[in-house]
């Protein structure tokens, strides 16, 4: 990490110092920041806030928010609620897999997308619905994904 | 901001804000919910800015950006006050002709105005239009009138009233006994008596009790909590103050997914705004209650949304449940009492506190008081948030409300209660929703979605649904969940893949049965359900799997093929050029047949194909006709 890197990364942690319970809160605000987190973050945690590396590391691998791999420069979120799944959620899924060419879960090869599956965007009334970068885009048919996809690279 | 230090000066801000309000000045209202986001209620609302100010209208003409109006599937939606004029739909380009008719010359567009699809008559207020008009929209009222982010809108509605009156006129105790009394129960899950878990955690010993905002709403296909919680989150904050005070505790927390960053940054907010008015702090409306409230983002574990997870997660840790010998109203965050209810609770509760427990009990059945909100969503012609009394019928939502299946479809079953819950078949359609009935049927209330499937859902795709979403959100602390969720999911794919054989509906119940009395939480011992109610009322589709391998409702894939009818096939190129796979050979005047090695069964080919010809044909259980020879198309007269 870069000199400049860490000090983005110890004004994070700055702001929970000497609170109890702020594991999680302060891992969601490192993700945001850096869209992952990093293997020399989890050790400057550690080292400022006393919390051992292994619990670190537990609660950053249990949440789906959280990411221990780099994530690509745009996260595609498709929603798999039952509303969007009875409404063809798997197809449309189907269709972002063939045209990202990557699995849910997968950050593609240049880092240009990760695409993500989520339980409930609680946009259940628009499904199926797929989020681009924080855009929600609802009832969105398989055949349509290619055009919404199209515009980010 | 100065700090209100009684309940006089809250009545005396209260009126200084109402005094500056004029009701017959117009004001234009958008929904600016999630939904409505996703249908760009963001755009729409840039240009009524513009076009005010275009217009010469800012002095005259009032602009608030609302909460979810629970219409989602109409949305953007407008409502033009004082008239109540209702626009549905609504697009940028709309804006104009909006101001310069409605706003300035008193007109009503038609155009954009809501159409009864019986009568094909045209609506023009809210209150009238079928969806809105059979709801009693008692918690969720509010919600389209206020801007979420300005106290002084909630205030103008006589918001923190209840907590006045609690503060000053009562007593902990009496604000316990009026909620007991009330028979208020939970609306997260489980339905138990809110009161008697009040009183739980009150009498409980220690002196640092904390109460809890459950907004980790979890079930896929209720957003309820969503909406509440972005469109009107000092009610929540309301309820929470007033709960801390019966109960005696000065900490609090909001619970709230980050998967839901409206939510989050409406309610820090709420909390700020409320802050500065002394609404929070110490000596609340100078009663001596001290209570302040932190939030807290889940971070994306369906199993957080447990209690005892929950506030685990709360203490930074990884949210996994405990065994709840000791209940988390004695034994809670940090050990210390914890009283935790969902946020559609906490905004039940001044309602109740300002109306009196004789009135709440007056609405709903008997076991079940009050109303509920439902996520009305699937396969329904008008999806979004309804807010009925308990003990309206199925039919009443679904038709009165919903306006029936989507596209002349026929019902088929209704799922409730999320993951926990299970499916209500067409014959128990005049079923009267409340906690009861539902549980006798098989299903449960849940947190209140309600997801409505017509012919074309598989039954048993929807229970291979949840078991693969609980497979995936079981936390694996317990064997039986861990382990028995994944042979139930592995029994259920195998079905839906043609593998199943007869005496695996027998497996699948012996399984169910170990699940459901041996895990740890709730998780676990619900997970069976999905199954469990498919079996009971859909058995003969999981034998139409086994026995015959045919879908059919032609969701599952491995048992449905696709075929050109060679009679019917116009050769018009539609479906040859949409195949993403280039599985469909043919071309002009010659049939088109599809190569069944080589299609990945995506539905594309029988979506586009038009209807009148509707030649490409889903089949289940039955071989796929070998191909034409004669590929020549003769063409057909007419």
């Amino acid at each position: 990490m870069t000199t400049e890197e860490i000090s983005r990364i110890d004004k994070i942690i700055d702001k929970y110092e000497g609170e109890e319970g702020i594991l999680i809160q302060l891992l969601l605000d490192i993700q945001q920041e850096l869209n992952w987190i990093p293997k020399e973050v989890a050790e400057r945690i550690s080292q400022r806030l006393n919390i051992p590396q292994s619990q670190i590391y537990r609660v950053a691998s249990f949440y789906t928010a959280m990411s221990l791999t780099p994530r690509g420069r745009h996260l595609v979120s498709v929603c798999m609620g039952t509303a969007c799944h009875i409404r063809g959620s798997p197809r449309l899924l189907d269709r972002i897999t063939d045209i990202l060419k990557i699995q849910p879960g997968e950050t593609s090869p240049d880092r240009s997308f990760t695409l993500n599956t989520v339980n409930c965007l609680g946009c259940c009334a628009l499904g199926p619905v797929m989020v681009v970068d924080g855009k929600y885009h609802g009832k969105i048919a398989p055949t349509e994904a290619e055009e919404v996809l199209k515009n980010y690279d | 901001m100065p700090r209100i230090n009684s309940p006089a000066e809250l009545e005396e801000l209260r009126k200084d804000i109402l005094s500056k309000r004029d009701p017959n000045r117009p004001c234009i209202t958008l929904c600016s919910g999630t939904a409505c986001h996703a249908s760009g209620s963001e755009e729409v609302a840039a240009s009524i800015e513009e076009e005010i100010k275009k217009q010469g209208l800012s002095a005259e003409v009032d602009f608030r950006k609302t909460g979810c109006h629970g219409f989602c599937e109409k949305g953007p939606i407008i409502v033009i006050h004082p008239e109540k004029i209702c626009y549905l739909q609504i697009e940028p380009k709309d804006v104009p002709e909006i101001i310069s008719q409605t706003i300035k010359e008193k007109k009503v567009i038609e155009r954009l105005l809501y159409t009864d699809p019986t009568t094909n008559k045209k609506v023009v207020h809210e209150f009238e239009i079928p969806f809105y008009k059979n709801q009693e929209r008692l918690v969720f009222g509010s919600n389209g009138k206020i801007d979420p982010k300005s106290i002084d809108d909630y205030l103008a509605l006589g918001g923190y009233s209840a907590l006045a009156k609690a503060l000053s006129q009562m007593s902990p105790e009496q604000v316990l006994e009026e909620v007991k009394k009330s028979n208020l129960r939970g609306r997260g899950g489980g339905g138990f008596p809110v009161g008697r878990k009040w009183e739980e955690c009150r009498n409980a010993p220690g002196e640092i009790k904390y109460v809890i905002v459950n907004a980790d709403e979890g079930d896929p296909g209720a957003y309820m909590d969503r909406s509440l919680l972005e469109g009107n989150p000092h009610s929540v904050l309301e309820g929470l103050i007033i709960g801390a005070y019966a109960i005696g505790s000065h900490e609090g927390y909001i619970y709230v997914r980050q998967e839901y960053p409206l939510a989050v940054e409406n309610v820090d907010i709420a909390i700020k705004q409320a802050e500065e008015y002394g609404l929070l702090g110490k000596n609340i409306f100078g009663s001596g209650f001290d209570f302040t409230v932190k939030v807290h983002r889940g971070a994306g574990a369906f199993v957080s949304g447990e209690s005892s997870a929950l506030m685990t997660a709360l203490e930074g840790r990884v949210g996994e449940p405990r065994p709840k010998y000791i209940h988390t109203v004695i034994k809670g965050v940090w050990d210390k009492p914890s009283n935790l209810n969902n946020v559609e609770t906490w905004a039940t509760v001044p309602l109740i506190i300002n109306k009196g427990a004789d009135w709440f009990r007056g609405i709903g059945t008997e076991g079940s008081k009050g109303t509920k909100i439902f996520s009305l969503v699937g396969k329904v012609n008008n999806t979004g948030l309804v807010e009925v009394p308990m003990g309206m019928t199925l039919r009443e939502i679904i038709f009165n409300i919903g306006g029936g299946i989507r596209d002349g479809k026929k019902f088929k079953a209704v799922q409730t209660g999320g993951p926990s819950g299970g499916v209500i078949p067409e014959k128990y359609i005049d079923l009267p929703i409340d906690f009861d009935e539902l549980a006798k049927a098989g299903s449960m209330m849940g947190s209140g979605g309600m997801i409505v499937m017509d012919e074309d859902t598989c039954m048993v795709d929807t229970a291979r649904y949840f078991l693969n979403f609980l497979a995936h959100e079981s936390c694996g602390k317990c064997v039986p969940c861990r382990e028995g969720i994944k042979q139930m999911l592995n029994i259920l794919t195998d079905i839906t893949e043609g593998r199943g054989e007869k005496k695996d509906i027998e497996l699948l119940e012996e399984v169910a049965a170990m699940v459901k009395d041996f895990s740890l939480c709730a998780l676990g011992t619900t997970a069976p359900n999905p199954v469990l109610s498919t079996l009971k009322y859909f058995q003969d589709e999981y034998v139409a799997h086994i026995e015959q391998k045919r879908c059919p409702a032609y969701v599952c894939k491995a048992l449905v093929s696709y075929y050109i009818d060679p009679e019917k096939c116009q050769a018009c190129m539609i479906c040859l050029r949409q195949c993403p796979v280039g599985a469909i050979s043919g071309g002009k005047n010659q049939i088109h047949i599809i190569d069944q090695a080589k299609c990945t069964k995506c539905n594309t080919c029988f979506e586009v194909c038009p209807p009148r010809f509707s030649a490409v044909r889903r089949l289940s259980g039955e071989p796929v006709p070998p191909p034409v020879k004669d590929r020549v198309l003769a063409r057909r007269k007419g």
